[in-house]
């Protein structure tokens, strides 16, 4: 037996790796970390304040409670505004693939205006068109600011909502539907009962996706005054009167709350991307 | 033009519909500098965010595993924090450790004014997203393509410049359209922080002339015009770009 010695040919070679396949993805130890160096940064700005003034991790303290209450508020405005504009959406969106002219147009052009229009604009608009209390007969209904905010953020959720809806009924291959059809399913029936169950999967992503993107856009009720997260961080600094030193932890404070709500919902929104992709 | 302007006072006059940013030549001024406002700080945030984007992007895909580390950092952090957040962050924290400089008149001014906020804040906020964009368009362009370009002799960073990027624009623009449809309605963010754009010189003849369901309504119309022509331009360019037999 004679032995051969073996020639590595470059097309033997195993393909080098071009594009990095593992995602940075944030786990618990990096958590941990960044509370560290946030405990180690503030030991020499502990150590510099002047001991006449209470010391910057002292005052966030202290305010935590109420801004965290306000977090709360937050939340709460983007879930029903969500709940709302959902709801609208869904009725929008089946109106935009309706076979009658006069439904589905009108559903397009309510669709594309108040998707094409600025968040904050739309805001004002129902901050101030809409009136503070409503009466019908003698009985007489207020409307704080806080529900109008909701109205306002509920509207261009709706728009979004009604497109992801349209998008994901469009995507369905047109063979359901035939053979929904050959099957002597109705029009209403085949909608329900075979278009719509597959459509849940595909529009639960973006629908995440736009939860988060409202979630995020609940501060600008603050421009509006509402007394949501933001607004409550302008009054506590304003009571701790007015250090400048103090900005910057506030400000990253509510930078924090609010990726730490949002950046699970990220991370799982793209894990159900993944699981309910379309493989063709 | 006067006869528009005559034609508004009249209307207000009969009907009671206040325009005064047609009739009255200082909120006419006013508007227009609104608006000039909104269109500078949207093409600069454009201009930026795509600048972002593909540096972003030619990194993410770098040997170095801590440069693909920092621009994920970079990227998750901008896109689950809310824009109105960051703007108040930069402005208010940032701007004020800044050092102060001497202007014309002796005065002191902070380094950076709202404006230069609003075009660094806004920008990152939509390059993180543009980043993403870039990512799966590079991801589309095959394999064999960068092969065949590498055995060529190529260097990396040609490859990217003159193979990638072209056929990647290309996979990425309605993605990228919508992006920029979006940053062009975050700009009235800069609102908050007193830049003087269009919503925030509405807001001022609003309180002025008391017709907020006037300027309302107007202010929705004049953005639904903005996207639609910045929408009607990104679609020509996409169909100017089209390569037959790539992409959908």
């Amino acid at each position: 037996m004679r032995q051969t010695k073996q020639r590595v040919l470059p097309v033997m070679l195993s393909p080098v790796k071009r594009i990095c396949e593992e995602r940075f993805q944030l786990r618990a130890w990096h958590g941990l970390a960044l509370a560290t160096i946030a405990l180690l940064a503030s030991i020499p700005v502990l150590a510099q304040t002047d001991p006449t003034r209470a010391s910057i991790f002292d005052v966030l303290v202290r305010w935590m409670p109420l801004l965290l209450e306000g977090f709360v508020f937050n939340i709460i405005i983007s879930i029903s505004a969500m709940g709302i504009g959902t709801i609208a959406g869904a009725a929008l969106g089946l109106g935009q693939i309706s076979l009658n002219k006069w439904v589905r147009k009108p559903a397009w052009l309510i669709t594309q205006f108040f998707r094409n229009a600025p968040w904050l604009v739309l805001l004002f608009f129902a901050m101030f068109l809409l009136p503070f209390e409503i009466h019908i007969g003698s009985l007489t209904i207020p409307l704080p600011d806080w529900l109008k905010a909701m109205v306002g953020l509920s509207l261009p959720v709706m728009a979004n909502v009604s497109e992801i809806v349209r998008g994901a009924v469009v995507s369905l291959p047109s063979g359901q539907w035939e053979a929904a059809e050959s099957l002597a399913f109705s029009r209403t029936q085949t909608l329900w009962q075979i278009i719509l169950p597959q459509c849940i999967k595909r529009m639960l992503p973006p629908w995440m996706n736009l939860y988060s993107i409202l979630t995020m856009a609940t501060v600008l009720a603050s421009v509006v005054g509402v007394s949501e997260v933001m607004t409550l961080t302008g009054q506590a600094l304003a009571a701790e009167g007015g250090r400048s030193d103090l900005l910057l932890p506030f400000y990253s404070f509510v930078l924090l709350l609010f990726f730490v709500y949002c950046y699970p919902i990220a991370r799982w929104t793209v894990h159900m991307e993944k699981k309910f992709a379309v493989i063709n | 033009m006067e006869v528009f302007y005559e034609w508004a006072r009249l209307l207000y006059e009969t009907t009671g519909i206040n325009l005064p940013f047609i009739y009255d030549s200082y909120d006419r001024a006013r508007m227009l500098d609104g608006f000039f406002m909104t269109i500078k700080l949207s093409v600069t945030c454009l201009f930026f965010s795509v600048i972002i984007g593909v540096i972003g992007a030619f990194l993410q895909n770098s040997p170095l595993k801590w440069t693909r580390r920092i621009v994920n950092v970079y990227i998750q952090l901008f896109r689950n924090t809310p824009p109105l957040v960051q703007l108040y962050f930069f402005y208010f924290a940032i701007g004020t450790l800044l050092p102060k400089v001497t202007n014309e008149y002796g005065g002191q001014e902070p380094l950076l004014g709202g404006f230069a906020w609003a075009v660094i804040s806004l920008s990152c906020y939509a390059g993180a997203y543009n980043v993403e964009i870039f990512r799966s368009g590079i991801e589309a362009v095959p394999d064999s393509t960068i092969e065949a370009a590498e055995a060529l002799g190529f260097s990396r960073f040609n490859i990217f410049k003159d193979i990638t990027l072209p056929l990647a624009i290309r996979v990425s623009l309605p993605a990228l359209n919508n992006n920029l449809v979006n940053l062009v309605k975050t700009t009235t963010l800069a609102y908050a922080i007193a830049v003087p754009e269009m919503l925030y010189e509405a807001n001022q003849i609003w309180s002025d002339n008391v017709n907020v369901t006037e300027m309302m309504v107007f202010m929705l119309l004049v953005y639904f015009v903005l996207v639609g022509i910045l929408v009607w331009g990104m679609n020509k360019w996409e169909k100017a770009l089209k390569i037959p037999g790539f992409g959908a």
